[in-house]
C-alpha cells in the first residue's frame, strides 16, 4: 500500500467511509431514475460493473511475492470476475439493442 | 508504470463513467449508451490496474481475462431471454465467489509482509463473509430459477434461529480473527458465511424471486465495496456502492409491489411452484365463464382500445412471438393496443419488458401499472396472458386474503376481460382470483401461444 498523505489526518479507513457514504447517496438518486422497463438490463448492467472486483484479483495474481497458491486463487479470481464484466457488458448490449421505437 | 496519484485519477474517471452509464438507463433511448460508457469506465480502470508498479506476472492475468472473456461473451450471446434471471443469479455467484478468493489472497499475501491491521482484518472478514453468502445464496436462486431446485420453500423447525446463532458466531469469529489474524479463523468465517448464503434462500418461494434476484444484485455490490475497503481502493469501494444501492432499491421496489415486507420475505414459505393442479379449483368451474377464441376476436375487432397483461404464463408458452403479430395486426386495423406491465410480473424486475422488447413490440406500447391503471375503465377490452395473482381484485375488498393491500391491475374495470389460461388452478400464491368469477370476465382455456397464435389468425381471416 502506498503511503497515505491526508492534510486532516485522517486514517485511510476513514476516507474509505467517506467515500462509500457519498457513493451510496449518488446510488439512491441515480438508480431511481432509472426507468422500470429497463430494470432487467440495469441488473445485468450493474453486473457488469461490478465486475470491477478483478481489480482486487488483478493485485492479487500480478504480486511480486506471491506464492503460487496466491497465483492459484488470483488466476482464478480474475477468470470469474472476467466472465462478469464480458458477459455482463454483453448481454446487457444484447438487450438493449432490442428496445425499440416503433420506426426503426 | 503510474504512481499512486494518477492511479486514482484513473480510478475517478472510471467510478464518473460507472454513474453516466447508470444514469443512461434513466430512458431506453440512452440506454446503449450508458452501456458503452461504462464499458469505457472498465477497460481504463483494468489498464490502470495492469500499470500499477506492484503488478507483475502479466501472462497469468492475461491468460484468465482472455478465457474469462470468451466463456462470458459465449454465454451472453447463447442465452434465451426467457432464462435471464437465472444467468443474472450464476453471475451473481461469480462476483460473490471472486470476493471470497480475493479476500483469502489478499490475506495470506499481506500477512506474509507484515503489513496488516486490525482495521483491515475486520474489513477482509466482512468482504469474505459477504462474498461467500453471495455466492452459495446465488447458485440456490439459480437452482430454483433453472428448475434443478423446486421452487417450493423448504422451511424446517428453528430454521431462523439457526440462521440468528450462526450470525452471531461469526460475528464473534470476525472480532477473533481481527485479533488473531490467523487463516483458520477467516476459513471459518467463510465456511459459516457458506452455509448461511444456502439457509437463506432455501425457505423462500418461487414467487418471491424477483425479490431474490434483486437481494443477491444487492449483495454482490456489498461484497465489492467490502474487498474496496480492504485494498483500499476507491473505484471498488464507490461502484460496489452503486450496485449496493441498485439491488436494495429494486428490491423495495419488489417488496412494494406486493406488498410484503423485506422481512417477511426474508423469512420465506411464502408461495410454491406450480407444478401442482387442485381438482378443487375445477369444481368452481361452474361459476366462471368461457370464450372460444373466435368470441375474443369478434370482441378485439369492435374495441376502441386493447390492454394486454402479460405474466410469467406468457414467458413459458413464449407468447411474446404471437403476441408481435398481434400487436401487428392492431397496427394496421388502426385499433389502439398496450401492454400493461405489473412491477412483479415475471421472476425478476423488467422481465416482461426484456420478452417484449425480444419479440420487437416497440417499448412506446408498453406501459408500467400506475401509468396504464387509470385506462382500463375507457377500454373495451383487457387481455389477461398468464397473468394471475397481479389481477385479483380481492387484493384490494377481501381483508382476510394474503394478498390484501397489493396494488394490482385494475383488470376488472375494463368493459370485457378475457383470460387465457390452460385451467383453474391458482397462481402463485395459491388463492383463488375472484376476476374470474365477474360478470365482464371469461376464460378462454388453453395454452398462451396456441391461443395467441389462433387469434392471430382469426384477426387475419375475419
Amino acid at each position: 500500500m502506498t503511503e497515505t498523505i491526508t492534510a486532516s489526518g485522517m486514517s485511510p479507513a476513514v476516507v474509505a467511509l467517506f467515500i462509500f457514504v457519498l457513493a451510496c447517496f449518488i446510488g439512491y438518486y441515480v438508480i431511481w431514475g432509472v426507468t422500470p422497463s429497463l430494470h432487467t438490463p440495469l441488473i445485468s448492467l450493474t453486473n457488469a460493473i461490478s465486475g470491477i472486483i478483478i481489480v482486487g484479483a488483478i493485485l492479487v495474481a500480478g504480486s511480486e511475492g506471491a506464492t503460487s497458491l496466491e497465483q492459484g486463487l488470483g488466476f482464478v479470481a480474475v477468470l470469474l470476475a472476467s466472465i462478469n464484466i464480458f458477459g455482463g457488458f454483453a448481454v446487457t448490449q444484447r438487450m438493449l439493442s432490442m428496445f425499440r421505437k416503433k420506426d426503426k | 508504470m503510474l504512481n499512486a496519484n494518477t492511479l486514482a485519477i484513473i480510478y475517478l474517471i472510471s467510478a464518473s463513467l460507472f454513474i453516466l452509464g447508470l444514469k443512461g438507463l434513466t430512458h431506453p433511448s440512452s440506454a446503449r449508451r450508458g452501456n458503452y460508457l461504462a464499458m469505457i469506465g472498465m477497460v481504463l480502470a483494468i489498464a490502470a490496474t495492469l500499470l500499477n508498479p506492484m503488478v507483475h506476472n502479466y501472462s497469468l492475468i492475461l491468460a484468465g481475462v482472455a478465457i474469462g472473456a470468451v466463456i462470458g461473451i459465449l454465454v451472453a450471446i447463447r442465452i434465451d431471454m426467457k432464462a435471464m434471471p437465472q444467468l443474472v443469479a450464476a453471475f451473481h455467484s461469480l462476483v460473490g465467489l471472486t470476493a471470497v478468493l480475493v479476500a483469502i489472497g489478499t490475506f495470506t499475501e499481506h500477512s506474509a509482509t507484515g503489513i496488516i491491521d486490525s482495521i483491515m482484518l475486520v474489513e477482509l472478514g466482512v468482504g469474505s463473509f459477504i462474498g461467500a453468502v453471495t455466492f452459495t445464496g446465488s447458485l440456490i436462486a439459480f437452482g430454483k430459477l433453472q428448475g434443478i431446485l423446486s421452487g417450493n420453500p423448504i422451511v424446517f423447525k428453528g430454521q431462523h434461529l439457526l440462521n440468528l446463532v450462526l450470525g452471531l458466531v461469526t460475528l464473534a469469529l470476525v472480532v477473533q480473527f481481527s485479533q488473531s489474524s490467523s487463516l483458520t479463523s477467516l476459513l471459518l468465517i467463510t465456511a459459516i458465511a457458506l452455509a448461511l448464503g444456502f439457509l437463506l434462500i432455501i425457505p423462500i418461494g418461487g414467487a418471491d424471486m424477483p425479490v431474490v434476484v434483486s437481494m443477491l444484485n444487492s449483495y454482490s455490490g456489498w461484497a465489492a465495496a467490502a474487498t474496496g475497503f480492504t485494498l483500499q481502493n476507491n473505484a471498488l469501494i464507490v461502484t460496489g456502492a452503486l450496485v449496493g444501492f441498485s439491488g436494495a432499491i429494486l428490491s423495495f421496489i419488489m417488496c412494494r409491489a406486493m406488498n410484503r415486507s423485506f422481512i417477511s420475505v426474508i423469512l420465506g414459505g411464502f408461495g410454491g411452484s406450480d407444478d401442482e393442479e387442485s381438482t378443487a379449483m375445477q369444481a368452481a368451474n361452474q361459476g366462471v365463464k368461457s370464450a372460444a377464441v373466435e368470441d375474443l376476436a369478434f370482441m378485439i375487432e369492435n374495441a376502441n382500445r386493447l390492454i394486454v397483461v402479460p405474466g410469467y404464463g406468457m414467458a413459458v408458452a413464449q407468447a411474446q412471438h404471437a403476441l408481435k403479430e398481434l400487436t401487428d395486426i392492431m397496427d394496421e386495423k388502426g385499433i389502439e393496443i398496450k401492454f400493461a406491465i405489473h412491477p412483479v410480473a415475471g421472476r425478476m424486475p423488467g422481465h416482461m419488458n426484456v420478452l417484449l422488447a425480444e419479440s420487437d413490440i416497440p417499448y412506446d406500447h408498453v406501459v408500467e401499472m400506475d401509468e396504464i391503471n387509470p385506462e382500463f375503465s375507457t377500454t373495451d377490452v383487457a387481455l389477461v396472458v398468464g397473468a394471475n395473482d397481479v389481477t385479483n381484485p380481492a387484493a384490494k375488498t377481501d381483508k382476510s386474503s394474503p394478498i390484501y393491500g397489493m396494488p394490482i391491475l385494475d383488470v376488472e374495470k375494463a368493459k370485457y376481460v378475457f383470460v387465457i389460461k390452460r385451467s383453474m388452478r391458482p397462481g402463485y400464491s395459491g388463492i383463488e382470483n375472484l376476476l374470474y368469477f365477474r360478470d365482464n370476465c371469461s376464460m378462454v382455456f388453453g395454452d398462451a401461444k396456441e391461443v395467441c397464435e389462433s387469434l392471430v389468425n382469426e384477426l387475419k381471416n375475419g
